[in-house]
């Protein structure tokens, strides 16, 4: 597995930059209001959830997004799903922009872009079968497979690895990782092009998470499907995707190909989430990596930094990093496609050999 | 770097091959179970299913007995009141004929007037459940539902109609009713009491469960299967009837067997109150009112109509506990 990757991802990329992107984020923005005053209520400031990212995923790849609780990765795969309207910005699938179409114009699009949940217990209604949850969305789409819905049903069953008998049952007779399984069948009811997997594996345990990860893995590779996997386990996107945004405070921070980010990480923001990856190291020999710890919390995206938004946490922030924000671009040493958004990038040395702590996962 | 199918699928496989009927128990099934087993509600659920039988077989039970609840049969045959009108044997003239007695002054049958009595209150507050049902369900998936500026409309509303005095309301506005609609030298229509009471109860009942339900919807508004729907294009109707509403049956269920007794209650009081039912349709109210003012004389007939509302309201309620209990196995007495 561990051989295969790289070229892997030569391939998807190679194939993916010949072509159209199938999704591209242009400048996309989310704020939520904030409403307060006493009697009448009025806007008085706002979430920056998501503030102007720039993202794109080709047809058959897998993006991984990474970050802190509360950076708006959530927030950015509910905007691609459209269970959001986007402030600002445009989201152009397959050439065309759906930032602000209704749920008619959506329609024909709604099939091919699928979500998979983070919660798998509040994601299925526990008042359906789950062969009446798996079939809900050929019903709402009006899809008539051939042999019927049933057979496509247990179909979907088996390929997520569940019992087609169990078609009858309800989700509350299921585990967890079960119920995700039963959640991928339903997302892959419609044959999508796209699936935004919001944290489809951290509420399952770490055994659970490599069956679930792995079935995902053999889909994409087996269906061809394209993934914005959103995912704050390193271990997990490393293992999962060919490319990998880093989010922070609503922004990208810094966004390369796997091999690039892991080995090569030039944000320091990007450096402290390596470095807080748990290792087990079984030779005794090899010192451990330093661990960077960042100051303080998250800032409050309500009112967030000037300039660049990670310099109250940053041990390099200087007074430029205050005044001017980084922009995302190329740096001299990078790789293509390997971009960085930083006044004071850290070399380009070679990071640590391999994150990959999770041995189910390697 | 296979899918460990065979793992999961193995167990469930020796399980299918145990028992071929791989039917999932679904939630309303285990509820059934759950409330097989609690005794209370089922002996409650006996009684309540016992009183809805005599209800719906009173003309039945009528030609058995051979009396019915309008003839004067203490003023018809000489020798049942005294001339005061009371009774002349004791206990309120019970005897082999006249099961519960017969009634003072008018002489009229009270078992018979207890047994159509059912029918008058059950009728009008199964009709008023109804309606307060449909109208709380359709303000509470609404102000639930969409939320903002029509969930404000809805919730001052409910505010409103939760802090009006309703029985003050009612004893006022009745006589206004009747004169309006009916004209001075006219009886009331038994049908223009029955509406009005109904439309009146409902009117004051509704927003109880309007905002239980606005409570639920809103909380399950946010589960991410409602994202999943929303997800596939699923159109806000559908969310509404095929996701948020079988997850609402539990909550109405239990609020409509709570109500139901509640209305039989409010009804005789209104009754009692005066305001209720008309002669002759036999009612539970009027005949506890009547017997308030013969109670020194002639107890027993206090007794029947007190007694048979007070064991039927009661057993409703440990029905509805009983569902309740059932349905949400982890709420503790």
């Amino acid at each position: 597995m561990k051989e295969t990757g790289p070229a892997e991802t030569g391939t998807g990329s190679a194939a993916g930059r010949a072509a159209e992107p199938l999704l591209e984020l242009s400048g996309l923005e989310k704020h939520f209001p904030v409403m307060g005053g006493f009697v009448f209520r009025r806007q008085v400031g706002r979430v920056h959830a998501v503030d102007g990212i720039d993202l794109t995923v080709h047809a058959g790849q897998t993006l991984g997004l990474v970050g802190e609780s509360g950076c708006g990765k959530s927030t950015t795969g509910r905007l691609v799903a459209r269970l959001l309207e986007p402030t600002a910005g445009a989201i152009r699938y397959g050439g065309r922009d759906i930032a602000h179409a209704s749920r008619r114009e959506l329609k024909p699009i709604r099939s091919e872009i699928q979500m998979i949940f983070q919660d798998p217990y509040s994601s299925l209604n526990p008042r359906h079968t789950v062969g009446g949850i798996v079939r809900g969305p050929m019903e709402v789409n009006g899809i008539d497979p051939p042999g019927g819905r049933d057979r496509r049903v247990r179909e979907l069953l088996e390929i997520v690895g569940l019992n087609p008998e169990h078609y009858n049952r309800f989700p509350h007779e299921f585990s967890g990782g079960q119920r995700q399984r039963i959640g991928v069948a339903r997302a892959l009811a419609l044959n999508p092009k796209l699936i935004v997997a919001d944290e489809p594996v951290s509420a399952l345990d770490v055994s659970i998470q490599a069956q679930v990860v792995n079935l995902l893995q053999e889909l994409q590779r087996e269906l061809g499907i394209a993934f914005l996997f959103i995912a704050h386990d390193l271990a997990v996107v490393r293992h999962f995707s060919q490319r990998v945004a880093v989010m922070y405070l609503g922004k990208i921070v810094e966004v390369a190909d796997r091999d690039s980010l892991y080995r090569r990480p030039r944000h320091p923001y990007t450096h402290a989430l390596l470095s807080a990856v748990p290792e087990v190291e079984t030779d005794p020999a090899v010192e451990s990596r330093e661990r960077i710890r960042l100051a303080g919390d998250v800032p409050s995206p309500i009112d967030p930094p000037s300039g660049c938004r990670f310099r109250t946490r940053c041990w390099k922030a200087q007074d430029k990093c205050a005044a001017e924000e980084p922009p995302l671009v190329r740096l001299a040493g990078n790789r293509e496609g390997h971009l960085t958004a930083c006044h004071f990038p850290e070399a380009p040395t070679v990071h640590g050999e391999d994150v990959v702590l999770d041995p189910a996962l390697a | 770097m296979t899918i460990p199918a065979p793992a999961v699928a193995g167990p469930g496989k020796t399980l299918a091959a145990k028992a071929p009927e791989t039917a999932g128990r679904s939630p309303g099934r285990l509820m059934w179970l759950r409330f097989r087993r609690d005794r209370t509600g089922v002996a409650s659920a006996v009684v309540v299913i016992f009183f809805l039988l005599v209800a719906a077989l009173a003309p039945v039970i009528s030609w058995l007995y051979g009396k019915d609840p309008y003839t004067l049969y203490g003023q018809d045959t000489p020798g049942l009141l005294n001339d005061f009108g009371y009774p002349v044997l004791p206990n309120g003239g019970i005897s082999s004929e006249f099961w519960f007695g017969i009634e003072p002054n008018l002489g009229r049958d009270v078992f018979m007037q207890l047994v159509y009595g059912i029918r008058t209150s059950l009728l009008i507050a199964a009709a008023a459940t109804v309606l307060v049902t449909t109208i709380g369900i359709v303000m509470g998936i609404v102000a639930g539902y969409a939320g903002g500026k029509t969930d404000y409309a809805i919730g001052r509303v409910i505010d409103l109609t939760l802090s009006f005095p309703s029985t003050l309301f009612i004893i006022a506005f009745m006589p206004v009713v009747e004169n309006l609609f009916v004209s001075p030298d006219e009886e009331t229509p038994v049908w223009l009491r029955a509406v009005t009471l109904v439309i009146m109860l409902t009117a004051f009942q509704w927003a109880g469960i309007a905002r239980i339900l606005r409570g639920q919807v809103l909380s399950l508004r946010e589960r991410e299967f409602v994202e999943a729907a929303r997800v596939t294009g699923a159109s806000p109707a559908r969310i509404v009837f095929k996701e948020l509403l079988p997850n609402l049956w539990t909550p109405i269920l239990i609020q409509a067997t709570l109500l139901l007794p509640a209305l039989v209650t409010a009804e005789a009081a209104l009754s009692f109150l005066g305001v209720g039912m008309i002669e002759p349709i036999p009612d539970w109210g009027r005949m506890f009112l009547r017997g308030t003012q013969v109670y020194q004389n002639d107890i027993t007939y206090l007794m029947f109509p007190g007694v048979a509302l007070l064991v039927f309201v009661i057993a409703f309620n440990l029905l509805g506990d009983s569902v309740r209990d059932a349905f949400d196995p982890k709420i503790k007495r």
